[in-house]
C-alpha cells in the first residue's frame, strides 16, 4: 500500500495470484445466524437484505398491479370499488418507485459490487451503511401503517390541493415514511460517493473505472442533490397540513402548482436514480458476453454526467398544461430533448461494442439486449411527449403510462434482472439454471410488450390515466394489458422458482463464471469475508481488456521492493483512452 | 389520408387537431425505423459474432470520434425538428383568434359546468357552435382538473385559484366526450361530459330556448332527465347504493339526521333547499361535498326533480 499511496513511484512490485476455487470460507459461512445477519457491517450481507427487502416490495407490488389490472377487465366495476382502486394504483405506484426501484441498483446490487469492484474490503462508512438500511425499513413501517390505518389515495405524485384538503387516508403519515426514508437514499449515495474517491485499489485510476461504477457515481450525484428537495416538499405539505399555513392549498392562500414544481424537481432526477445505475449494468453484461472492450468509455461514463446533469433541468415537462407560461414550456421541451442526445449515445455505444465482438447469448446479455429494444422505446415515445403540441394530447393518458412502464419496467426492471443473473454466480456461489432463465425471460418479454404496448394505443385514442370506469371501446386493449399482465406473473413465479431452486441446489460457480476481465470477478464465488484474501490487490490491466487473453488476469498483491522469484514488476497500464491516443 | 399509425388516433374533429397528428406520425415513423434498424444492427451483430471457440480474442476497438459525432449530430438535428414543430403547434393551439366565442367553464368534484355569455348554464354538456373558434375561461372549485377533448387534442389543467383557457374550433356538428384528465378522486373517470357541437344557427336557437324542448315531457320524466344530464349520478344511484351522497331510492318522505344532530323529514323544501344551498344542512354520514344548483336550476326544474323523486318508491 505505502507504495502506491506516494505519487511518483510509478513502479510496484506484485505477485500475482488467481482466486481460490471452491472456497471453504466465504462470508456466508462466517458470522452466520439471524442476529449477525442483521447487525453485519459487511457490505455484502448488507446488499442481500436490501435485496431481500426490494423484492419483497416488488412483490407486493406486483399482486396490486394484478389486481388493478383484473379489476379493469371491465368497463364498470368488477371486483372492487373506484375508492379501493384509487388506493390500490396509489400503493402500486409509490411502493414500486420508493421501494422498489430507487434502492434496486444502488443499495442492492451496487452494495455487493461496489467494494469488490474497487478493490477494497468495504465502503467508505460500513456503519452508515447498515444505518441507511435501518433507516429504510423505518420508512417502510410507516408507510405500511400508513396503508393499514386508511389507505392513501392521491397517487404517488401525491398532486395538492388533493392531498392537502380533499383526500382521505393517512396522507401525513405515508409521507412522513417517504420523508424518512429518502434520508437512507442520501446516507447510501454519500457513502458511494466516498468511497469511490477514497478506496479504489492502487492501479484503478479514474479512466479505469468501471462503467457500473461511473453509473453509481452519477446516481449517488443525484440522491444526494434532490433528495433534500424532496423532504422539503413533504415537510411543507406537513406544515401545511397541521398547522395550518397556506402554502399549497389555494383555500388558506397558498399555490397549488407550486407543490407541483417542487415535486418534480425531485422526482425528474429521481427518475434518472432509477435508470441510470441500470446503464452501467448494461455496460458490464454487453462487454462480458460479447468478450470485447468497451466502445466509447468515455462518452458513456460522461453521458451519464451529461444525463444526470441536464436531468435537473427538464421537471417542468411533467407541467406542459399545468398552466405554466409559454416560455417556460418552451425552454423545458428543449431541454427535454437534450437528455435524449446522450441516452442515445450510449444505446449506439452499446451496440458497437457488440461489433466484431464473441458473442454469448446466456440470460444477461439477453437481458442486455431485452433492455435496449424496450428502453428505446420507451426512449422513442419520451421523445414524443417532450414535443409540445403532441404532449397536450398524450399527458395525463394511458401513452404516458406505457411510456414509463418502458423506461422503468422494461428498461430498469430488465437491467436490474439481467444484474441480478450476471452477479448472481458471485453472490451466491451457485448457478441458476440456464434453461429455466431463458424461459422465464422469454415469457416476460412477451408479457411485458402484452401488457404495454396496447396501452399506447388507447392512450393515443384518448383513455385518460388513473380512471376507474372506462368508455367500452377501450375495453379490447384493457383486456389485452390484463391478459399481459397475468403472464408476467407467470414469468416471475418461474424466475422466484429456479432462483430459490439454484441457491440450494444450484450447481458450483467457478470464480469466474463468463470469463470476465472485471475485478469482481478476480475473488472467490462467493467472496470471503473481506473480499480478497490477500489484502488489497493492485489493478494490473483494465476491467474491458478483453484483446488480453484470460490467463494474464490475475491479481496482483504488492510486495516488498527487491523481488525475485516468482515476484515481477508491473506498470500500472493507462486507461483506453490514453491508450488510444497514442 | 391513410397513414400507417391512424388506428392510434381518435378522428380529427377540430382545426388544430391535423397539425398534432402530423408530428405525431412524423414522430412515431422515424422512431419505428431507427427501432427497427438498431434492433436489426444488434441481432445480426448477435448472429454473426456468435461465439464459437471458448478462447476467442477480439480486436481491441476503443472508440472512433467521427462515429460518436455522427451519432450525436443526426440524433440532434432530428429533435431540433422534433422540438420547434411541436413549439409551433403549441402556438397554434394556445392563441386563441381575437373573435373567439366565450364559454366560462367550472369544474367541481365530479362534474362540468359551463356558463354562456347570455346566462345560460348547462352541466355535463358543453354546446358549442361548428366552425367558430370557441375559447373556454376555465377555474375549479375545489382541487385540481383538467379538460380533456381528445377528438380536438386540447387539454388544459383547471385550477382552484386562478383562471386556465383553452381554444378550439370544432369543424363539424356531431358529439365528443370531454373528460377530467387530471386524477381528483372518488370519482374522478365519471366526470366524463358531452360536447354537442351545433350548426350557428341551431347554436343560437340552443341559446334562445335552452331546454325549452322539454316542454313536452311530463315532470317526472323531466326530472329523470334532469337526474341524468345534470351529474347526480355521480354521486347519488336510484338503486339505493350509497355513493358519495345518499341514495334517491325511497328518499322521499323518510326522516332523515343532519350533522347538527337534527332531524328532518325529507320533503319539498328540504330537496330545493339541498339544491340550492346544499351546505346549509348536511345528511349526517356525509362529506359536503354536493355543489349548488342556484345557477344551473331554476324553478320548474327544481318542481320536476322533486317529482321525479317522488316516484322512486321502494
Ligand atoms: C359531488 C357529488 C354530488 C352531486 C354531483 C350531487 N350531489 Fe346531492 N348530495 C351529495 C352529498 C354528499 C349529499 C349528502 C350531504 C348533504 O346533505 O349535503 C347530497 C344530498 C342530496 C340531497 C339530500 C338527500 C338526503 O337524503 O338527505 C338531495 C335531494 C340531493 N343531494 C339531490 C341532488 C341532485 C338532484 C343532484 C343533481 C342535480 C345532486 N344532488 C348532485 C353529493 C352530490
Ligand atoms: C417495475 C415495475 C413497475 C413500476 C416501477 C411501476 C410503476 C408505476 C407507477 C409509478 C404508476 C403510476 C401510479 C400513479 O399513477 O400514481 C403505475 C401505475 C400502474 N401500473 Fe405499474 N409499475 C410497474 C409494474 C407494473 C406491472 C407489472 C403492471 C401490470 C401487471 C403494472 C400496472 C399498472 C397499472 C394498472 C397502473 C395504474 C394506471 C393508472 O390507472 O393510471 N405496473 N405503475
Ligand atoms: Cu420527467
Ligand atoms: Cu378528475
Amino acid at each position: 500500500m505505502a507504495t502506491s499511496d506516494s505519487p511518483n513511484i510509478k513502479k510496484l512490485q506484485v505477485r500475482r495470484y488467481p482466486p481460490e476455487e471452491n472456497p471453504k470460507k466465504t462470508y456466508l459461512t462466517e458470522e452466520r445466524g439471524l442476529w449477525a445477519w442483521m447487525t453485519t457491517v459487511d457490505h455484502k450481507k448488507i446488499g442481500w437484505l436490501y435485496l431481500s427487502s426490494i423484492a419483497f416490495f416488488f412483490f407486493v407490488a406486483g399482486v396490486l398491479a394484478l389486481l388493478l389490472r383484473t379489476e379493469l377487465l371491465t368497463p364498470s366495476q368488477s371486483f372492487i370499488t373506484a375508492d379501493t382502486y384509487n388506493q390500490l394504483f396509489t400503493l402500486h405506484g409509490a411502493i414500486m418507485v420508493f421501494f422498489f426501484l430507487v434502492p434496486s441498483v444502488p443499495a442492492a446490487l451496487g452494495n455487493f459490487i461496489l467494494p469488490l469492484q474497487l478493490g477494497c474490503k468495504d465502503v467508505a462508512f460500513p456503519r452508515v451503511n447498515l444505518l441507511s438500511f435501518y433507516i429504510y425499513v423505518a420508512g417502510a413501517i410507516i408507510v405500511l401503517t400508513a396503508i393499514f390505518t386508511g389507505g392513501v389515495d392521491t397517487g404517488w405524485t401525491f398532486y395538492t390541493p388533493y392531498s392537502s384538503s380533499a383526500a382521505g387516508g393517512n396522507i401525513m403519515m405515508m409521507t412522513f415514511g417517504v420523508f424518512v426514508l429518502g434520508f437512507s437514499s442520501i446516507l447510501t449515495g454519500l457513502n458511494f460517493i466516498v468511497t469511490i474517491h477514497r478506496m479504489r485499489s492502487p492501479g484503478l485510476t479514474w479512466n479505469k473505472l468501471p462503467l457500473f461504477l461511473w453509473g453509481l457515481y452519477a446516481t449517488s450525484v443525484i440522491q444526494i442533490l434532490a433528495t433534500p428537495v424532496l423532504a422539503i416538499t413533504l415537510l411543507l405539505l406537513t406544515m401545511e397540513r397541521l398547522l395550518g399555513i397556506g402554502i399549497f392549498d389555494p383555500a388558506i392562500g397558498g399555490d397549488p402548482v407550486l407543490y407541483q414544481h417542487f415535486f418534480w424537481f425531485y422526482s425528474h432526477p429521481a427518475v434518472y436514480i432509477m435508470i441510470v445505475p441500470g446503464f452501467g449494468i448494461i455496460s458490464e453484461i454487453i462487454t462480458t458476453f460479447s468478450r470485447k472492450h468497451i466502445f466509447g468509455y468515455w462518452a458513456i461514463a460522461l453521458s451519464s454526467l451529461a444525463i444526470a446533469f441536464i436531468g435537473f433541468l427538464v421537471w417542468g415537462h411533467h407541467m406542459f398544461v399545468a398552466g405554466q407560461s409559454s416560455l417556460a414550456n418552451m425552454v423545458f421541451s428543449f431541454l427535454t430533448f437534450l437528455v435524449g442526445i446522450p441516452t442515445g449515445i450510449k444505446i449506439f455505444n452499446w451496440v458497437a461494442t457488440m461489433y466484431k465482438g464473441s458473442i454469448d447469448l446466456k440470460t444477461p446479455m439477453l437481458y442486455a439486449m431485452s433492455f435496449l429494444f424496450l428502453f428505446m422505446i420507451g426512449g422513442f415515445t419520451g421523445i414524443m411527449l417532450g414535443a409540445l403540441s403532441v404532449d397536450i394530447h398524450l399527458h395525463d393518458t394511458y401513452y404516458v403510462v406505457a411510456h414509463f412502464h418502458y423506461v422503468m419496467m422494461g428498461g430498469m426492471v430488465f437491467a436490474f434482472l439481467g444484474g441480478l443473473h450476471y452477479w448472481w454466480p458471485k453472490m451466491t456461489g451457485k448457478m441458476y439454471n440456464e434453461f429455466w432463465a431463458k424461459i422465464s425471460l422469454l415469457i416476460l418479454f412477451i408479457g411485458f410488450n402484452l401488457t404495454f404496448l396496447p396501452q399506447f394505443v388507447m392512450g393515443s385514442l384518448g383513455m385518460p390515466r388513473r380512471y376507474f370506469n372506462y368508455l367500452e371501446q377501450f375495453q379490447g386493449y384493457h383486456q389485452l394489458s390484463t391478459w399481459g399482465a397475468y403472464l408476467l406473473g407467470v414469468g416471475f413465479v418461474i424466475m422466484a422458482v429456479y432462483l430459490f431452486h439454484s441457491m440450494r441446489n444450484g450447481k458450483q460457480a467457478k470464480a469466474n463464471p463468463w470469463g470476465s476481465r472485471s475485478l469482481e470477478w478476480q475473488a472467490s464465488s462467493p467472496p470471503p469475508l473481506h473480499n480478497f484474501e490477500h489484502h488489497t490487490p493492485v489493478i494490473i490491466h483494465g476491467s474491458y481488456d478483453y484483446h488480453k487473453p484470460m490467463s494474464e488476469f490475475q491479481l496482483g498483491i504488492p510486495t516488498s521492493h527487491n523481488g525475485h522469484g516468482e515476484e515481477e514488476t508491473v506498470t500500472p497500464e493507462p486507461g483506453p483512452a490514453e491508450e488510444a491516443d497514442k | 389520408m391513410n397513414r400507417l399509425f391512424d388506428f392510434m388516433l381518435p378522428p380529427e374533429k377540430s382545426t388544430t387537431a391535423g397539425e398534432v397528428d402530423a408530428l405525431f406520425h412524423f414522430i412515431t415513423e422515424v422512431s419505428l425505423i431507427l427501432l427497427l434498424g438498431i434492433t436489426a444492427v444488434m441481432l445480426y451483430f448477435a448472429f454473426k459474432y456468435r461465439r464459437k471457440s471458448e478462447d476467442e480474442t477480439t480486436p481491441l476497438i476503443t472508440h472512433n470520434n467521427t462515429l460518436e459525432i455522427t451519432w450525436s449530430v443526426i440524433p440532434l438535428i432530428l429533435v431540433l425538428i422534433v422540438f420547434s414543430w411541436g413549439y409551433q403547434g403549441y402556438l397554434a393551439k394556445t392563441n386563441p383568434p381575437d373573435d373567439a366565442y366565450e364559454i366560462r367553464a367550472v369544474a367541481t368534484s365530479w362534474l362540468w359546468q359551463f356558463h354562456y355569455q347570455n346566462g345560460h348554464v348547462s352541466t355535463n354538456e358543453l354546446h358549442v357552435p361548428a366552425n367558430r373558434p370557441v375559447r373556454i375561461i376555465m377555474s375549479s372549485d375545489d382541487v385540481i382538473h383538467s379538460f380533456y377533448v381528445p377528438d380536438y387534442r386540447v387539454k388544459m389543467d383547471v385550477l382552484p385559484n386562478r383562471y386556465t383557457q383553452v381554444w378550439f374550433e370544432a369543424t363539424e356538428p356531431g358529439e365528443s366526450v370531454l373528460y377530467c384528465a387530471e386524477y381528483c378522486g372518488t370519482a374522478h373517470s365519471d366526470m366524463l361530459a358531452d360536447v354537442i357541437v351545433h350548426t350557428q344557427e341551431d347554436f343560437e336557437l340552443w341559446l334562445e330556448t335552452g331546454d325549452a324542448i322539454d316542454e313536452d315531457l311530463s315532470p317526472a320524466e323531466l326530472g329523470e332527465q334532469l337526474v341524468q344530464r345534470q351529474g347526480c349520478m355521480a354521486c347519488h344511484s336510484t338503486d339505493g347504493t350509497v355513493l358519495q351522497g345518499p341514495s334517491f331510492l325511497g328518499a322521499f318522505g323518510r326522516d332523515r339526521e343532519l350533522t347538527d344532530g337534527t332531524t328532518v323529514t325529507i320533503d319539498e323544501n328540504y330537496i330545493r333547499q339541498s339544491l340550492l344551498e346544499p351546505n346549509t344542512q348536511v345528511a349526517a354520514g356525509f362529506q359536503p361535498i354536493m355543489p349548488s344548483y342556484a345557477a344551473s336550476l331554476n324553478d320548474r326544474q327544481i318542481d320536476a326533480i322533486i317529482e321525479y323523486l317522488k316516484t322512486l318508491e321502494e
